[in-house]
């Protein structure tokens, strides 16, 4: 299933590989064949999206990586680190919904991987007010999570996804709750928090801009069972912002990605 | 149409209206039922005025406050036994398909053989305050596993895969997402608990009858009924109401001090 060796050490580690899947596929309990078979490999540090339609596996894929749930067939690869062990082995999971702990505080919540690991509570309470403040909500620590927004909810699910400082972070359609503004911000905010702790991101998203915006790559599946369209690059000026959100370039690869997507609907009659 | 149009005003004046009108009904109920028996001079062996019950609970309070602690004492124990067994039950299910559906079915059937029918078989079998308190926990413990068990399995399926993520173990997952999660279901069902513990407290009580040297109130409703002390009867009565509400009126108060920070039962309609 999951080989635990470490990725070829052969090339350099910024070329190292993060993740990757050979042949994977996923059929469910039902025998509807969800994923696949699916080859992706994603290097060490990328900021990688994957985009396509509704029910196409994408969550699937992206839980399989997190080994939340094992594949039918193929192999599913995570770079691990040497010596010391992680907890949630170097993976940090964002879900589409906050899924904070409505019983307790943000900072229980954000401080519940450390906890878990078994981490000393004074530094685990230390890690837990730092994860807070990287993502700007060192003022809420106290607050229950019905006392915030839904923007703040996702800083706090995106916290406790960094507290354990992990390698990897998956991330399942974050912010396609949200509204334009607040998702326009918690972009740039992510944008910035991956370009100061370089973790490999992988971004599952079913919006053509935010995958342009935000990644250096995306890879575009079909519709159910999920397999790769395209994959393509995105390269600009970094660091981006809102003027690469305006820019010529920007528009091109949106259209550009929207073309790929194609013919992922054109099958669908139900959307 | 007073009521209606207090009911549009702001929620002050709208609880204070929801205490004072109840209050308001009692008293009237109460002049009503004091002014037929004088005008029309019932004696008090078929039915004695308020005044009357109550000057027969101040003197007679010597045996009653006895009475009623007994019953109290049998309830409690009732209830912290069927608290502790519904919950035990529910985890134990929980933990295990194979234990929950070889013992459910008896689970239900304890439910819905009335116990006073059970209660003549338990009093030949048991000494009476061991037959007593077991009746108030058959008839307590059913509400407190079923809301139990509801509750482990409304877990939060995305908080569960983050347990699982970071690598937690069953006794972690249990107290830290199943138990929490469940409080309010619990508690939900605690509070139908306590108003039965005191019905199976009685009924346990009715069964026994005289013949028993138990003295709850119960047995003095029995008792006065036989000598025609009728206004006694009614003091007993007057007496396991109160307990009955004081009862819910606790478990109530502790459901919303332990829920009151987070759980949507427990938190102001404006908010």
């Amino acid at each position: 299933m999951v080989a635990s060796k470490p990725s070829p050490g052969v090339e350099a580690s910024l070329t190292a590989l993060a993740v990757s899947l050979r042949g994977v596929t996923k059929v469910y309990d039902n025998g509807v064949m969800a994923l696949g078979p699916l080859d992706l490999a994603v290097r060490k540090g990328e900021f990688i999206s994957l985009l396509g339609p509704s029910g196409c596996g994408k969550s699937t894929a992206l839980r399989l990586i997190a080994e939340l749930s094992a594949p039918s067939s193929g192999i599913v690869r995570v770079a691990r680190h040497e010596g010391v062990p992680q907890p949630g082995h170097g993976i940090g999971f964002v879900f589409q919904e906050p899924t904070l702990m409505p019983w307790t505080s943000v900072r229980e919540n954000v401080r519940l991987p450390l906890k878990l690991a078994g981490v000393p509570k004074a530094e685990a309470r230390t890690r837990a007010d730092a994860a807070l403040a990287s993502v700007g909500l060192a003022d809420f620590a106290e607050a229950f999570p019905r006392e915030l927004s839904g923007g703040m909810k996702m800083r706090v699910s995106l916290a406790r996804a960094l507290v354990t400082d992990p390698d990897i972070l998956l991330m399942d359609e974050p912010f396609a709750a949200l509204d334009e503004i607040t998702r326009f911000r918690l972009n740039n905010d992510l944008l910035a928090l991956w370009r100061s702790l370089r973790k490999t991101v992988i971004f599952v998203t079913h919006s053509v801009f935010e995958s342009v915006y935000l990644s250096q790559r995306v890879v575009v599946m079909t519709a159910r069972p999920g397999r790769i369209q395209a994959d393509l690059r995105i390269e600009t000026v970094e660091p981006r912002g809102e003027e690469f959100r305006t820019s010529a370039a920007y528009s091109d690869y949106c259209r550009r990605v929207s073309a790929a997507l194609a013919p992922s609907y054109s099958g669908q009659s139900t959307l | 149409m007073n009521a209606q149009a207090a009911a549009a005003k702001p929620s002050g004046a709208q609880r204070a209206l929801r205490f004072v009108l109840p209050v308001i009904v009692f008293a009237a109920g109460l002049l009503a039922w004091e002014l037929v028996v004088r005008i029309r001079d019932i004696p008090p062996y078929v039915l004695p005025a308020p005044s009357v019950i109550f000057l027969t609970l101040i003197k007679d309070w010597a045996v009653l406050s006895q009475s009623l602690a007994t019953t109290l004492l049998t309830t409690l124990e009732g209830f912290v036994a069927a608290s502790i067994g519904g919950i035990a039950l529910a985890l134990l299910f929980n933990q295990s398909k194979w234990v929950e559906y070889s013992l459910f079915p008896y689970a239900v059937v304890l439910q819905v053989t009335p116990v006073i029918a059970i209660a003549p078989l338990l009093l030949i079998y048991l000494e009476q305050q061991t037959a007593v308190v077991v009746c108030a926990f058959i008839v307590a413990f059913f509400p407190v596993l079923a809301n139990t068990t509801l509750g482990l399995n409304s877990v939060d399926r995305n908080l569960a895969g983050l347990f699982q993520l970071y690598g937690a173990s069953p006794p972690q997952t249990l107290r830290f997402l199943k138990l929490p999660a469940a409080l309010p279901y619990i508690l939900g069902g605690l509070r139908i608990a306590g108003g039965l513990s005191l019905i199976g407290a009685v009924v346990a009580e009715i069964a026994a009858g005289t013949a028993g040297a138990g003295s709850g109130l119960a047995y003095r409703i029995a008792e006065s009924g036989y000598r025609l002390n009728i206004p006694r009867m009614f003091a007993a009565l007057l007496l396991l109401s109160l307990a009955g509400i004081v009862i819910y009126g606790v478990l109530a108060l502790v459901s919303h001090l332990v829920l009151r920070r987070w759980h949507e039962s427990a938190l102001g309609k404006e908010s």
